[in-house]
């Protein structure tokens, strides 16, 4: 497992029926590229988040591939609406298997 | 080579319009920060100082403003993290003396300080609890752990006003301070304040030149993406202008840290901020 890997989430906990919120999320993860080479020349290996997703009660809300030049500590922000009360799961793929994931419910009202 | 008048004209009409810092007030959390104030007694040449905060881009101001996007927050994470964590011969964390970093309010805002003689920076302060408590080997002044420790310690005191003590004991590092600051070096020959006094709120290439306040340390820059220590920024000032940088954790830049602490007395604490 890659080293300081921490998911964390900004979720509002209650929102009005119909209302679109906005949801931050951000990994602590150092991202190495593949592309660069350490003191003795030997090339220094890839190690990324390679895909991110958000699943609301089980459906898909999104998903992203992420590439090798996205600088460390990814943080994605989007916007939805929300049409009934549940939760959100979130997973981070990292390169060398590992899968990182978080868990927010919502209250619809 | 020559060059037309018109053209260094033009140049300094733009350079002296409409590129002082801006108006904007800074709000963290719902908390609202002072970044501007009257400047304290001993500033001969200035009348406002001005957080570097107010010079920075209307984007970079944003990400200050909300803990979740603020990137320093990940290193206040990790310091969260080594302060419970054992480590030297005794078998302590630093939370084996201190119950809660909470108690350390107002520590920043204070610090440098003087303690028996000797001008401590909370750097200091952390490696002798780490030596003589906890028999630790001491943090690198810049290192990860250091500055992640600092940013944990610092934002206790966010908010709270900048408060040196620069007289009695203090007093000859404060002159000391004052003198460096004033003095040229480099083969560019210049002195901090050739930029942060005499010139701040223009540009110095593609960087918007601030006073040069140290409210906000540590601070996460973006060009490097990480924490950086008040004395690595000195150390980075002084290559810019083609100087030998004095040691971190040096007696010139502790000096100086007092001496640049005093000149930002009555801005809000704003550890950890962020930077360009």
């Amino acid at each position: 497992m890659a080293s300081g890997v921490k998911p964390r989430v900004k979720v509002p906990k209650k929102v009005a029926a119909g209302d679109t919120i906005t949801i931050k999320t951000l990994i602590s993860h150092k991202m190495e590229s593949g592309q660069r080479k350490d003191g003795d020349g030997n090339v220094i290996p890839r190690s990324i988040i390679n895909r991110f997703t958000a699943d609301f009660n089980g459906e898909n809300v999104i998903d992203v591939t992420l590439e090798p030049a996205i600088s460390t500590n990814p943080y994605f922000e989007f916007d939805a609406v929300v049409p009934e009360s549940g939760d959100f799961k979130f997973t981070w793929y990292d390169d060398d298997g590992d899968v990182y994931e978080e868990t927010k419910s919502i209250t619809v009202s | 080579m020559k060059f037309a008048p018109w053209i260094t004209l033009a140049a300094m009409s733009v350079g002296g319009a409409a590129l002082a810092q801006d108006s904007n007030a800074l709000n963290v959390e719902g908390e609202g920060l002072v970044t501007e104030a009257a400047a304290p007694s001993h500033m001969e040449n200035v009348d406002t100082i001005y957080s570097g905060w107010r010079f920075r881009s209307s984007e970079t101001q944003a990400l200050q403003t909300d803990d979740f996007e603020n990137p320093a927050m990940i290193f206040v994470d990790k310091g969260v993290d080594l302060w419970t964590k054992v480590d030297g011969t005794e078998g302590k964390s630093c939370s084996s003396c201190h119950e809660n970093v909470e108690d350390f309010a107002g520590l920043r805002a204070q610090l440098p300080r003087v303690e028996d003689g000797k001008l401590v920076t909370m750097e200091d302060l952390i490696n002798r609890s780490r030596v003589e408590h906890m028999g630790a080997e001491p943090w690198k002044w810049s290192g990860g752990e250091m500055t992640a420790m600092t940013s944990l310690i610092s934002l206790q005191s966010r908010g709270m006003l900048v408060d040196v003590a620069i007289d009695g004991d203090a007093a000859p590092f404060w002159e000391k301070g004052k003198e460096l600051y004033y003095t040229r070096v480099g083969q560019l020959d210049m002195s901090c304040s050739n930029c942060h006094e005499d010139n701040y709120g223009t540009m110095i290439r593609a960087d918007h030149l601030s006073q040069g306040q140290i409210n906000g340390f540590p601070t996460y820059r973006l060009k490097n993406a990480k924490i950086n220590s008040i004395h690595g920024r000195f150390k980075g000032c002084m290559k810019n202008i083609r100087a030998t940088p004095f040691k971190e954790g040096g007696e010139e830049f502790k000096a100086l840290e007092l001496y640049l602490a005093s000149r930002g007395q009555g801005l809000s604490v704003e550890s950890p901020s962020v930077r360009n």
